[in-house]
């Protein structure tokens, strides 16, 4: 009988430490998920940093995208001074609507009133587990090429809105 | 859609008729589907002149093609907003492939049909070698900043030319709303590229994700950091450096 009793709580210590272990395992699982969780996000965009800085000064600085070319068409010829404000254009993805502001006859800022915001994210897309994909940094290339892929909706939109506000502010 | 057309035919036997065939088709597709046009069966229907029951056969079948896309992607496609329809994110790629199939009943095999920048190639270009496309840059329009070649599939973008930095929820000056300026989609054919591209880059960052979970496609997105991310299988129709 007396052999029994300590052979008895040698069971219990193993039971326990059987316990312990899968106690901490389990809690490391959740500590990992939650971990993740938050900071999946980061660990794409700090992965994306480095070729950035990177890059040649030139090729960090946007060159001539549509809205400086409104400028420099705008500053030959002279608009009054005043708010505008375009018109609601469609943009597919929503309605897009700017407001141009002219000081000293040119154009000095260009804002946005209203612009497609209702990229809901779903539940679903969320859930599939994220894949990892290959990031880089976007670098001009030799224009030998048959033809050209590129956006319409939103610029075209855009490019109207603006004109129409440009329209009201001639002199 | 009021947008620029481009078909190139590599190859003899294409005459003026056979092209001017396949502008009239664009022309007539744009007279039924232009939101901007008064006369348009979309401007009617969105007027209550119109039912669709009376629409229409190829009023009917985009009606069917985007309630089809909407619910393949939750609701991220949808032709209906505030009680108007507006189908230009789904006809745009559905008009390019049947004007390519006009061609290709007339026995050609190497061309490609552009539209507002997607296009449908089928065969080679006239050197010989797969079809050569420019993905355009988002930060300058002058600027290609990706070149991929491609052949009997269709390639479509979406996305903006507005410098992200400027485009801020107007509620909260310190939100940005756009980060995802551009989305490139290579599919089987264009009118899949278009449809998908469209509902893709509506998701945000999420697009190129929904985009590498669907089989047959890739894509390329490129974000207001000047970063682009691309799909596992992308790289294939890459070209560097003028080699394949």
């Amino acid at each position: 009988m007396s052999k029994s009793q300590p052979q008895r709580s040698f069971n219990l210590n193993l039971a326990i430490n059987k316990f312990l272990l899968s106690a901490f395992v389990v809690f490391a699982f959740i500590a990992y998920v939650i971990h993740q969780h938050f900071t999946g996000a980061n660990d794409t965009q700090s992965a994306s940093s480095p070729p950035v800085s990177g890059l040649p000064a030139s090729q960090l600085q946007p060159s001539a995208p549509g809205l400086n070319t409104v400028n420099q068409s705008a500053a030959s010829s002279s608009y009054k001074n005043g708010t505008y404000t375009g018109p609601q254009i469609d943009a597919y993805y929503g309605m897009v609507q700017v407001e141009a502001i002219v000081q000293n006859g040119k154009i000095a800022d260009v804002q946005f009133l209203e612009y497609p915001n209702d990229r809901r994210t779903s539940q679903r897309i969320n859930s599939i587990a994220m894949p990892y994909l290959q990031q880089e940094a976007v670098q001009a290339q030799s224009a030998n090429v048959d033809m050209i892929s590129g956006a319409t909706l939103t610029s075209q939109a855009f490019m109207m809105s603006l004109q129409s506000a440009l329209d009201s502010a001639r002199n | 859609m009021g947008m620029p057309v481009t078909v190139e035919v590599n190859g003899s036997g294409v005459t003026e008729f056979i092209l001017d065939e396949v502008f009239s088709y664009f022309e007539t597709i744009d007279e039924t589907f232009s939101t901007y046009k008064d006369h348009s069966e979309i401007s009617r229907l969105n007027r209550h002149e119109l039912e669709l029951k009376d629409a229409s056969e190829d009023v009917k079948t985009i009606f069917a093609l985007a309630e089809e896309t909407r619910l393949s992607t939750d609701g991220f496609f949808d032709i209906q907003r505030d009680g108007l329809y507006d189908p230009s994110g789904i006809v745009k790629g559905w008009a390019i492939f049947n004007a390519a199939e006009i061609l290709r009943r007339r026995g050609f095999e190497n061309f490609y049909v552009e539209a507002g920048g997607d296009i449908q190639a089928f065969g080679v270009n006239p050197q010989g070698q797969e079809w050569r496309v420019g993905i355009r840059s988002p930060f300058n329009m002058a600027e290609i900043v990706k070149v991929i070649s491609i052949s009997n599939c269709g390639v479509a973008t979406s996305g903006t030319y507005i410098r992200g930095q400027h485009i801020y929820n107007p509620n909260n000056r310190d939100e940005l709303i756009c980060d995802v300026l551009s989305l490139t989609v290579i599919g089987p054919d264009i009118y899949e590229a278009d449809r998908f591209a469209t509902a893709a880059f509506a998701m945000g960052r999420d697009g190129i994700l929904f985009i590498e979970n669907l089989q047959g496609f890739e894509g390329y997105m490129i974000d207001q950091n000047r970063m682009a991310t691309h799909t596992t299988g992308f790289e294939r129709y890459v070209i560097h450096d003028g080699t394949h």
